[in-house]
Order: C-alpha cells, then sequence, then structure tokens
C-alpha cells in the first residue's frame, strides 16, 4: 500500500527548484492570447510537468484567478490528449516522451519554461494550452479502417499474418494521435499521422484490399481540413512520442501513386 | 428487511442459455430500426464497439464522451492482452475451463450464466479484432501467438506487444468513425453525462454539459447504453485516468438504477509506487510482467544494501513461497494482500518503504536481454520514463494501487438496469467478475458486451418500441433534471470557499486506503463513514471552484465529479460493512482462515449486494440477488 506516513521523509529529502514559466493565456478562438509569467518556488524535481502544472493551478485557483486549461488524461503516455509545446518543441525537450512523461528532473533551478499550445491552422485554440484536434478524427473516418461489419469476421487463425509484417504493422498501428506532428512541422501537414494508419493497414492482408480507396480519401480528407503539404523535412518523427517513422509518409505516397495509376 | 430480486436467467443447460436467448429474442426490422435512436455514453471497448455494432444493423446512434476524441476512452491504458477461449496451444483449455477460471477467479461471487457467456462469446472478438486489422503478437509461421496470465494455468491471453487495450480500441474506434461517416453515428465529444432522464418509468434521455463551452444540453433516444467505465479513481491515486468518475451511474443510481458491491475494488498489484505528495495518479506497470519477473523483498526489515548486493539466502520470495504452485502468477487480490503484508511489516522496499523487488535478473540470465526486451521492451521504457531506472540493471520497484471495479450498475442477463431502457456495459456494471478480476477479462468484457451482448438485448427491447414516438427534449421531466443540474453546478461556484475538489479528492483517497481498501474492519469502516461525513459537510460550503459555469471550466467538471464520489465512497464502506465476510479483493479482518487467506460464507452471502436509493446517502436499501449454483460447487480458493 502507497503509506503516506513516510511522506514527510521524502519530502525532507528532495530537490526543490524555483521555475519560471511563461504560458500562453487566450480566452478563445476569436480573441488574441499572449504569455503571461508566472513563478513556483517549490517545485520537486520528481514531479511530473503536468503536476508542476497542477500545481500553478492550485495556487491560481487559491489566488481568486483562473487556472490554467490544458489537456490530458491517461497520463501515462498512451491516450494522446495531452500535448504542449515546451520551449518550442512539442512535448518537450526529452526524445519520444509525451508531455505527461516529462518530469521536472529534465529542467534546472532557476530555468524559464516557455508553455505554448499546439499551433496549427487545422487545430483552432479553445483556450490557453487546449485546442481542437478533431480534424484527426475526421481523416480516419474518411477512411482509416477495414471494412468489416461486427459479425463478418472469419476464424481468426485463416488469416496468416507473418511475424515481420505483425511487427511492421504495429511499429506503424503505434500512433497515439496527440498531433505533435501537426504542431512541429512547418507546413502543419499531418502526414505522419495519416501515413502511418493508411501504412498500418496496408501492410496487413486483411487491409490490402481497400488501400486504394482507403489512401485517396484519407489524403484528399487530409487536404480538404487545411493541413499542410508534406515536404520531406522530417521534423515530425524527431518530436513523435512514439517515434513513428517518416517511412510511412513513403509508404503513403507508393500507396497513393499506385492508387491513381489504378484509376 | 432486504428484498430479493431475480436476474432473468433464460432456461436450460449452461451451454445452451445464450443460444436459447438469442433463438427467441425478438427483432427489428431493418426498416424500423433507422427510426429507433440510442444513446450511448462512453467510447470505450463496451461504447465504441456497442456504438458501432447497433449503427451498423441501422440504429440511429448518438455517442457521447468526455475526452476530445472517442480514441482516449480509458480502455486506450491496457497493456497486458485480452483472454479468449480459442485453446490454439492445446493446452486443455475449454469454454467451460474458462468459465470455471473465471468463477473461481471471481471467488464464486458472480452469476454463472453470465460468466459462461464471456467465455462462450470470446473466440468471436479475436476473430474481429484480426479482421479489424488490430496487429495482435503473432509467431514466424503466421499463427496468433498467445501468453499467459495471473491466476490460471493455461495460455489463452492475445496480446499486441504492451498496447492491446489501444489497438483494440483503435479497432472499436476506426468502426465507430466509419459508421459516423455513414451518417449513422452522431458523436459528442468533450460532453460529460450529468443526469438520466426517466418518462414513464422508462430511460428516455440524457443531461450533458458540452466541456467547451459550458453549455447544458438535452439529448432524448429510446433507450440509453451507459458503457462509462470504472470509478477506481475515487481512491485518488489510482491507475485510471484522471477523467475517469462515477458521475453517470452514481446519477443513474439516484433515479432508481440499483448499485451492487460497489466495494468490490480489484487493487492491482505491480503498479509504481508513491513517489511524493504531489502525486497525481499511479502507473501500471502490466501483470504480464508477472510471467518472467520475480517478487522480493529483503528478510531483513533493517536491509540497507542494493537489492543486486543482498544474496538470495537473505530475500524472500514470499509469493513463491506462500503459494507454490502458482508462486508470481498468484491473482491479482492474493498478490495485492501479501505485498501488503511485506511492506505493512516493515520490509517495504525504496525511499518510502512503500514497494517491493520485481527482479528479472533472473529471466534475463535464461533467455538473454533480447527476448526480454522483444517481451517487454515498452514497459520497460516507460518504466525508465517514470522512474529514471534501467530496470535490465536493477529490479522494478512495484506497490499495489487501486485499479479495477467489480462493482457497478446492476444489471440482469440482458446488461439492462433495474430501469427499462437503461442498460450497463464494460466496467460500469456489475456482471462477469465476481469479487475479483482475473487479468485480461475485461477488455474481454468490454468486447463481449458490446460487440455481442448488447446488440442482442437491446434489440429485444427496442422491439416493444417502435411505436413509440421519438423522444421530446420539452418534456418536463427534461426540464426538472436540466434545473437541477444548473443548480448544483451553480452551487459549485457560488461557494467560493477555500478548499478546492482535487484538495477533497485527495483527503478521500487516503481514507478509502486506508480504510476501505485491501483490507477492511468494521471498526475502520465505521470511523470511515464518518470521516465522508464530515468531509461531505465540508464540502457542501468551503468548496473552491473559480471561474463560470457557462463557461470552459476543468475546476468545475472537477468538482462534480468529486461531488459524486463523497456520495458513493460511502455507499461502498456500508457495502463492505454489511458483508461479513471475506470474498475475493473484499477482505474483512474479522473473518479469514488461520493462515490468514479470506475466508468465505457461502451460507450467508452468496448473494450481490444491490443497494437502492431511498433519497439519502446514508440509508440506502439493501436487496439480494442470491447467486445459485446449479452447475458447479463454489470450493474453497486456494492458489497454495
Ligand atoms: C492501466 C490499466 C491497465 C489495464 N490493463 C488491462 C489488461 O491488460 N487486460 C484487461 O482485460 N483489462 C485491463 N484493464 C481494465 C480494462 O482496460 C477496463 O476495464 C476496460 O477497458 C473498460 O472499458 P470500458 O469501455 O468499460 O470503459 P472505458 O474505456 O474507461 O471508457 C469509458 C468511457 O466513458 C466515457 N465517460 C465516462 N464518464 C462519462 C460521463 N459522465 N459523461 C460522458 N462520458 C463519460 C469516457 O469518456 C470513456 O469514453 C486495465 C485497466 C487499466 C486502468
Ligand atoms: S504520428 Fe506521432 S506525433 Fe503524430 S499524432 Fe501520431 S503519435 Fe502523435
Ligand atoms: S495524458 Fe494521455 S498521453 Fe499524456
Amino acid at each position: 500500500m502507497n503509506s503516506f506516513s513516510l511522506l514527510s521523509e521524502a519530502i525532507n529529502n528532495r530537490i526543490v527548484m524555483k521555475i519560471h514559466l511563461k504560458i500562453w493565456r487566450q480566452k478563445n478562438q476569436n480573441t488574441k492570447g499572449q504569455l503571461e509569467t508566472y513563478t513556483l518556488d517549490d517545485v520537486d524535481a520528481e514531479m511530473s510537468f503536468l503536476e508542476m502544472l497542477d500545481m500553478l493551478n492550485l495556487k491560481l485557483a487559491k489566488q481568486g484567478e483562473r487556472p490554467v486549461e490544458f489537456d490530458h488524461d491517461c497520463r501515462e503516455g498512451i491516450c494522446g490528449q495531452c500535448g504542449v509545446m515546451i520551449n518550442g518543441i512539442a512535448h518537450g525537450p526529452l526524445k519520444n516522451t509525451t508531455t505527461c512523461q516529462l518530469h521536472m528532473r529534465s529542467f534546472k533551478d532557476g530555468d524559464t519554461i516557455f508553455v505554448e499550445p499546439f499551433k496549427a491552422k487545422a487545430f483552432p485554440v479553445i483556450r490557453d494550452l487546449k485546442v481542437n484536434r478533431s480534424a484527426l478524427d475526421e481523416i480516419i473516418a474518411a477512411g482509416g479502417y477495414i471494412s468489416v461489419s461486427t459479425g463478418q469476421a472469419p476464424e481468426a487463425n485463416s488469416i496468416l499474418v507473418s511475424h515481420e509484417e505483425a511487427e511492421s504493422a504495429f511499429d506503424s498501428a503505434a500512433c497515439i494521435g496527440c498531433g505533435a506532428c501537426v504542431a512541429t512541422c512547418k507546413n502543419a501537414s499531418a502526414a505522419l499521422f495519416t501515413s502511418s494508419k493508411i501504412s498500418q493497414l496496408a501492410k496487413l492482408p486483411q487491409g490490402k484490399k481497400e488501400s486504394n480507396k482507403r489512401t485517396v480519401d484519407m489524403v484528399n480528407r487530409m487536404e480538404d481540413l487545411g493541413f499542410g503539404h508534406c515536404t520531406n523535412t522530417e521534423a515530425c518523427q524527431v518530436e513523435c512520442p512514439q517515434d513513428i517513422s517518416v517511412l510511412n509518409i513513403a509508404q503513403m505516397n507508393y500507396e497513393y501513386n499506385k492508387a491513381k495509376l489504378v484509376k | 428487511m432486504a428484498k430479493e430480486i431475480h436476474a432473468t436467467i433464460p432456461e436450460g443447460d449452461l451451454k445452451d442459455k445464450w443460444s436459447n436467448y438469442k433463438a427467441h429474442a425478438k427483432l427489428v426490422s431493418p426498416n424500423n430500426r433507422k427510426k429507433l435512436e440510442v444513446i450511448v455514453v462512453g467510447t470505450g471497448l463496451a461504447g465504441a464497439s456497442a456504438a458501432a455494432s447497433l449503427a451498423e444493423m441501422g440504429y440511429k446512434i448518438k455517442s457521447f464522451c468526455f475526452q476530445d476524441s472517442p480514441r482516449r476512452a480509458h480502455s486506450v491504458a491496457a497493456q497486458g492482452g485480452v483472454n479468449a477461449m480459442k485453446n490454439y496451444q492445446n493446452d486443455g483449455d475449454s469454454v467451460y475451463r474458462m468459465f470455471y477460471d473465471t468463477l473461481k477467479g471471481g471467488d464464486f461471487r458472480s452469476r454463472e450464466a453470465n460468466t459462461y457467456r464471456l467465455a462462450e462469446c470470446s473466440a468471436s472478438l479475436i476473430d474481429q479484432a484480426v479482421a479489424q486489422g488490430v496487429p495482435f503478437g503473432r509467431e514466424y509461421s503466421g499463427y496468433l501467438k498467445n501468453r499467459s496470465f495471473g491466476g490460471v494455468q493455461v495460455s489463452r491471453t492475445f496480446y499486441a506487444r504492451g498496447q492491446t487495450g489501444q489497438q483494440l480500441l483503435l479497432g472499436a474506434y476506426q468502426a465507430l468513425m466509419r459508421q459516423k461517416e455513414q451518417g449513422n453515428v452522431q458523436l459528442y465529444t468533450r460532453h460529460e453525462m450529468l443526469d438520466l432522464v426517466i418518462i414513464d418509468g422508462k430511460a428516455k434521455g440524457i443531461i450533458a454539459r458540452n466541456l467547451d463551452t459550458g453549455e447544458i444540453e438535452r439529448h432524448g433516444a429510446h433507450a440509453v447504453i451507459l458503457a462509462t467505465g470504472g470509478f477506481g479513481k475515487i481512491y485518488y491515486l489510482s491507475t485510471l485516468a484522471m477523467g475517469c468518475n462515477a458521475s453517470a451511474i452514481w446519477r443513474a443510481y439516484k433515479k432508481g438504477a440499483l448499485m451492487a458491491n460497489p466495494s468490490w475494488t480489484q487493487v492491482h498489484p505491480t503498479s509504481l509506487p508513491q513517489s511524493g505528495p504531489y502525486q497525481s495518479k499511479l502507473t501500471l506497470m502490466s501483470e504480464s510482467l508477472r510471467n518472467d519477473g520475480r517478487i522480493w523483498v529483503p528478510k531483513s526489515k533493517e536491509e540497507q544494501r542494493l537489492p543486486g548486493e543482498i544474496p538470495e539466502e537473505e530475500r524472500d520470495y514470499y509469493l513463491e513461497r506462500k503459494y507454490p504452485s502458482f508462486g508470481n502468477l498468484a491473482p491479482r487480490d492474493i498478490a495485492s494482500r501479501a505485498a501488503k503484508e511485506q511492506i505493512d511489516a516493515g520490509k517495504g522496499v525504496g525511499a518510502l518503504k512503500n514497494a517491493v523487488y520485481l527482479d528479472f535478473s533472473d529471466a534475463i540470465k535464461e533467455y538473454g536481454q533480447e527476448l526480454i526486451a522483444e517481451r517487454y521492451g515498452n514497459l520497460f521504457t516507460m518504466y525508465q520514463k517514470i522512474t529514471g531506472i534501467d530496470a535490465y540493471k536493477e529490479p522494478m520497484k512495484i506497490s499495489p494501487s487501486a485499479h479495477f471495479s467489480m462493482g457497478g450498475l446492476w444489471v440482469d442477463y440482458d446488461l439492462m438496469t433495474s430501469i427499462p431502457g437503461l442498460f450497463a456495459i464494460g466496467e460500469a456494471n456489475f456482471s462477469d467478475h465476481g469479487a475479483n478480476r482475473l487479468g485480461a477479462n475485461s477488455l474481454l468484457q468490454a468486447c463481449v458486451d458490446g460487440y455481442y451482448i448488447a446488440p442482442y438485448t437491446l434489440q429485444n427491447y427496442l422491439a416493444d418500441q417502435i411505436q413509440v414516438k421519438k423522444t421530446d427534449v420539452n418534456h418536463p421531466a427534461f426540464t426538472e433534471a436540466e434545473e437541477k443540474v444548473q443548480k448544483q453546478l451553480h452551487h459549485f461556484i457560488n461557494q467560493k470557499g477555500t478548499k478546492t475538489a482535487e484538495e477533497f479528492h485527495r483527503e478521500l483517497g487516503k481514507i478509502l486506503y486506508d480504510k476501505c481498501g485491501l483490507s477492511r474492519s468494521e471498526d475502520g469502516l465505521k470511523i470511515a463513514i464518518s470521516q465522508i461525513q464530515n468531509l461531505r459537510e465540508d464540502f457542501k460550503t468551503n468548496l473552491l471552484v473559480p471561474g463560470d459555469v457557462e463557461d470552459i471550466n476543468s475546476e468545475l467538471e472537477k468538482a462534480g465529479r468529486v461531488s459524486d464520489y463523497l456520495e458513493l465512497s460511502e455507499l461502498m464502506c456500508i457495502d463492505a460493512l454489511n458483508r461479513n465476510e471475506s470474498c475475493g479483493a473484499h477482505f474483512r479482518e474479522e473473518f479469514q482462515t488461520e493462515d490468514g487467506e479470506a475466508k468465505r460464507d457461502d451460507k450467508d452471502f452468496a448473494y450481490s449486494a444491490a443497494w437502492e436509493w431511498s433519497g439519502e446517502v446514508s440509508s440506502p436499501i439493501l436487496n439480494k440477488e442470491v447467486l445459485k449454483f446449479e452447475f458447479v460447487q463454489p470450493t474453497q480458493r486456494s492458489y497454495k
């Protein structure tokens, strides 16, 4: 059981830091936002980044000010709901790490940290650090699935998938839909996100049948939603918490060209 | 006097019940289905699979979740795997064995017929998920792989690396999005259900708050499905997501739905320990780690050495010692309690002495680091991200944490609550796991409920609703429910007290961990009840919620959730106090065997306690669903 009695002892042994924050505050999509400055004197190095924001919000609430709105849910790097720009980097300084998995031990006493929302034309700001990423759902709705209804499936082992195919499909399927790739891209392209789904399904025998239609529909939808074009800067993979490979984009382009040829 | 209730279980032999049901269930013709609307609250495995399946059949679905996308429901966090009876390993598995393992794992406190159906429908789920493109682990030959999981002796667990929940959920989510594209599903993300609307005794709609605008909305339908997940977050520190809540089921309870066995909470043995007072949640390390990791503590309380320096003979592999036949794979309730015993005895490890070691050094010696990395690589990476420690080099430190709600809304065989037209599926209901859930059975339950059961049983209900007109959201029942919701939200804001909802929640969590957690006693529970009552009184006048009602306001969302937790927690304690026996995860100190194991009382407590709202939080009415064991004789559960 997580014991509470020893907590005070831990408090005595901890590393405490002073942190300055410059946080983007914006009332809604239609108003202008600006950076506000806050200082926390009592940040524990073992805290997660979001726990540090909780601490700030507690302080703001007690002072009668509005807490900073930010998105989060699982706090274990899997739901994709969290995500902010930290010192200009999507999800912060650590490679392959979501905002919620970043800990304050990655910062130093006295640091100033800039915290801003994921900015992209297709991600309008809702409030402060919260943005609307429903465009990503729209891309999936355009074709990011195998069209099989409940009850139609054949016996599972009648579809053989080699170990390599399954592992490779999994690598693509690991995307958590956080949108960091879009926020990081100078063109605000959703190519990494979209291609990861297209390649996952194209790599599997059961997904190949629909690949042409799926690819064209998803790519067209992505463009209609206001995402930019991919110019192969590869910045997306660098900041992707799941390390989704840009090779997925190459596969998407291949599938797209193939589909166009068939037509 | 407690009333007795019944679950409308179909006649016939165990193995024929579900086919008999399906053979006789009422149907709705395809052209009538589009006239019938169904609200599905929740987009986890249960909600998304039900919504997608019903939409595919032609019903009109409104789907709600509080996250910004349906794909983020907490099913996403499940790592370890999903059970299914395929017997691909030819190791003696069968539907009956799976049923029996589940029933026994639940310490004979679940309904035979439901548990059997879970096992019976399990194989189809794997077929469906594979067809959707879920990348399960494969052998080099291309066939599906399995692993074993706690509490059983066969390998029936399917997995997609350490992301089984995420991958299964993406399958269901994608099916849902396909139906949205076809116009059969309307999505309401960032919406929170705040009340259930009942008209003429039937569930007809919900009141929801749009979390982006603060607007209160009315939604009508011919039936409502709650698939709102578990409420383990009531303990504050848990493996659940920050937004997980009991609000939907609790408000349904206050409208007359029965709440069953609410105190049965699974405390998971392999979560990461708390590291400080600021901590907001605990991260689970998949139980699959227990396949290769060995759990131990130093024999001496005074131990100061690093784990690697402690010689074998000074270590206590307590699970292997106490439960030789199951060892490190003993079921969760047993493994958690055993860990608590060691920690309480002062043998815990780590700075707070609140953990035990999970050691991979033997496995790495035997199989090599590469194979261990292939099996658990992402879990080791996750561990390193959170703790900064490399678990290939030194043992992990793990600790028990609140995890899964076996209790929930009482449902009958149709998964319908005691309110006609209100269904509860997935973790939100109480049905299949008894007093302890077996690992990898709950992804299964959520999926089976949503893909294979609700579509039939809901249709059976809807067949009688074809003549019923679209629900009018201007009906006085909607107005009344909306006004009540508005009043409560304004009350939260207007108090302008000194304590935030989060602060109340932390206090509540501590009370529950101490007195209604792994171990409970009459005295402790009575104290807890009075502490919770005091906390609730304070919450009525001293709550601090900044901001406005008609606006985006995370603090206000929390206040609503904590308000419900402060009531449900008392019911949990009442439930635990009522049950003068130990079973599964419910361990009453007064009722244990000589060697400290749970002591069941089948004569007096072979029932599910289904509590009924009386109008007062502190005086619920007890209903009993007596558990009849027609096909299996309950035995003393032993994993020795
Ligand atoms: C960390 C972790 C690991 C796990 N690992 C495993 C495993 O390996 N194997 C296994 O079998 N099980 C596992 N489980 C258990 C299993 O994941 C869950 O029991 C199961 O996924 C629950 O699914 P669900 O659909 O019932 O609920 P959830 O997936 O929790 O979905 C709940 C949905 O309801 C919505 N919701 C809730 N309240 C409201 C409201 N008031 N208004 C509107 N919407 C609302 C949410 O937005 C969400 O969409 C694990 C659980 C956890 C926490
Ligand atoms: S590709 Fe990576 S960065 Fe982009 S949404 Fe997926 S997980 Fe996030
Ligand atoms: S909160 Fe879920 S990924 Fe960060």
